[in-house]
């Protein structure tokens, strides 16, 4: 790994970091919703997408409430729940239950046609939506979920997405890996990048984190870009969060 | 103000139709939606587009004579590729390509 110093002066130079509070912010009671980047009536012109993360929306659906059917195309749509279960159907035949510890990973491709609901009536879901540009548009569209294992996150970062089949995770069409960790108080580990100009963006789940010299707190966002590697300690017990690799250009 | 014409061209015909209804909900746009590049091109003789949003399924050659067609017509057009075919990209898509052409 390189240098803790050179990580943390890449840190500092190349890196933009959204505060949980400065999210734009939905309202539609049924659904309350918080976005990372411009997204529907939320239009902020510096807040379009890092690389090719165009979307990452922090969702709140009430019981038995949710998206009726509505269209997709051309995105890789990547769904993370972290309470409650969701219900999804779509247009190639899917109908499946997604909980915490699952990932949903959809390519839009051509285009389809989908619904998510909350599964429950007596507690909320929460998930993360996350949509990544994809690196060749008109694919056939296509679904894929897993579960994970939670217990493989403990202290380490567990590979949750990859650009290849063949590996952990699901799959989508860009050259993006997802990993998320959930880390005791103290404990530091790093990430080195996979590819050649990528960047990562990390998203606090819960708690608290230094990213080089960077404070992050529960839903915080910050996407690092030409550096090797990032060096990540959690400030607090049970601190969870997503790190995504992607290019930085579509 | 001034209403803004715009023209979805896409190859899924549900997905056409709802991008369309979504742009003609914003009272100072007005959309209209093709799925072949021949319906494209003479609707873009016949009327005044501010803009073109390229939606699913068109292939690259497609892509390619119909942006060289809409330039040689129009050299101020502005074509944007749409992603997403829904409601989430489309308003910040239109807003962010109208912004950059006023810069």
């Amino acid at each position: 790994m390189e240098n803790t110093d050179k990580i943390i002066d890449s840190a500092i130079t190349n890196s933009v970091l959204h505060k949980a509070d400065t999210r734009g912010h939905a309202n539609h009671g049924w659904l309350e919703s918080y976005h990372t980047f411009s997204f529907a009536n939320y239009h902020n012109p510096e807040r379009m997408n890092f690389g090719v993360l165009r979307v990452l929306n922090d969702d709140r659906v009430n019981q038995g409430m949710g998206f009726g059917k509505h269209p997709h195309d051309n995105m890789e749509i990547i769904s993370i729940p972290l309470e409650g279960d969701l219900e999804h159907q779509d247009s190639m035949g899917n109908t499946t239950v997604i909980k915490e510890g699952d990932i949903q990973a959809m390519s839009a491709g051509t285009g389809i046609f989908h619904s998510e609901y909350n599964k429950n009536k007596d507690q909320l879901v929460k998930f993360l939506q996350i949509w990544i540009y994809p690196n060749q548009k008109n694919v056939t569209p296509r679904y894929d979920q897993i579960t994970l294992d939670l217990n493989d996150r403990h202290n380490k970062l567990q590979q949750i997405l990859s650009p290849n089949p063949e590996d952990e995770g699901v799959w989508i069409h860009q050259d993006a890996w997802f990993h998320i960790g959930k880390f005791d108080n103290d404990f530091s580990t790093s990430y080195e990048l996979k590819k050649a100009g990528n960047g990562i963006y990390a998203f606090v789940l819960k708690g608290d984190f230094t990213i080089g010299n960077i404070a992050l707190n529960e839903r915080d966002g910050l996407g690092i870009w030409d550096t090797n590697a990032i060096k990540i300690t959690a400030n607090s017990a049970n601190a969870e969060i997503l790190l995504m690799e992607v290019p930085m250009k579509l | 103000m001034e209403t803004i014409n715009i023209l979805y061209i896409g190859r899924h015909l549900e997905i056409l139709a709802t991008v369309v209804r979504l742009i003609n909900a914003n009272e100072n746009w007005n959309g209209v939606g093709v799925m072949n590049d021949e319906e494209a091109k003479e609707i873009f003789i016949r009327k005044d587009f501010s803009l073109v949003l390229l939606g699913s399924g068109i292939q690259e050659e497609s892509e390619t004579n119909l942006c060289t067609f809409f330039n040689k017509q129009n050299p101020n057009i502005i074509i944007v590729q749409h992603y997403g075919g829904g409601s989430g990209l489309l308003k910040s898509e239109i807003l962010l390509a109208l912004e950059n052409n006023k810069n």
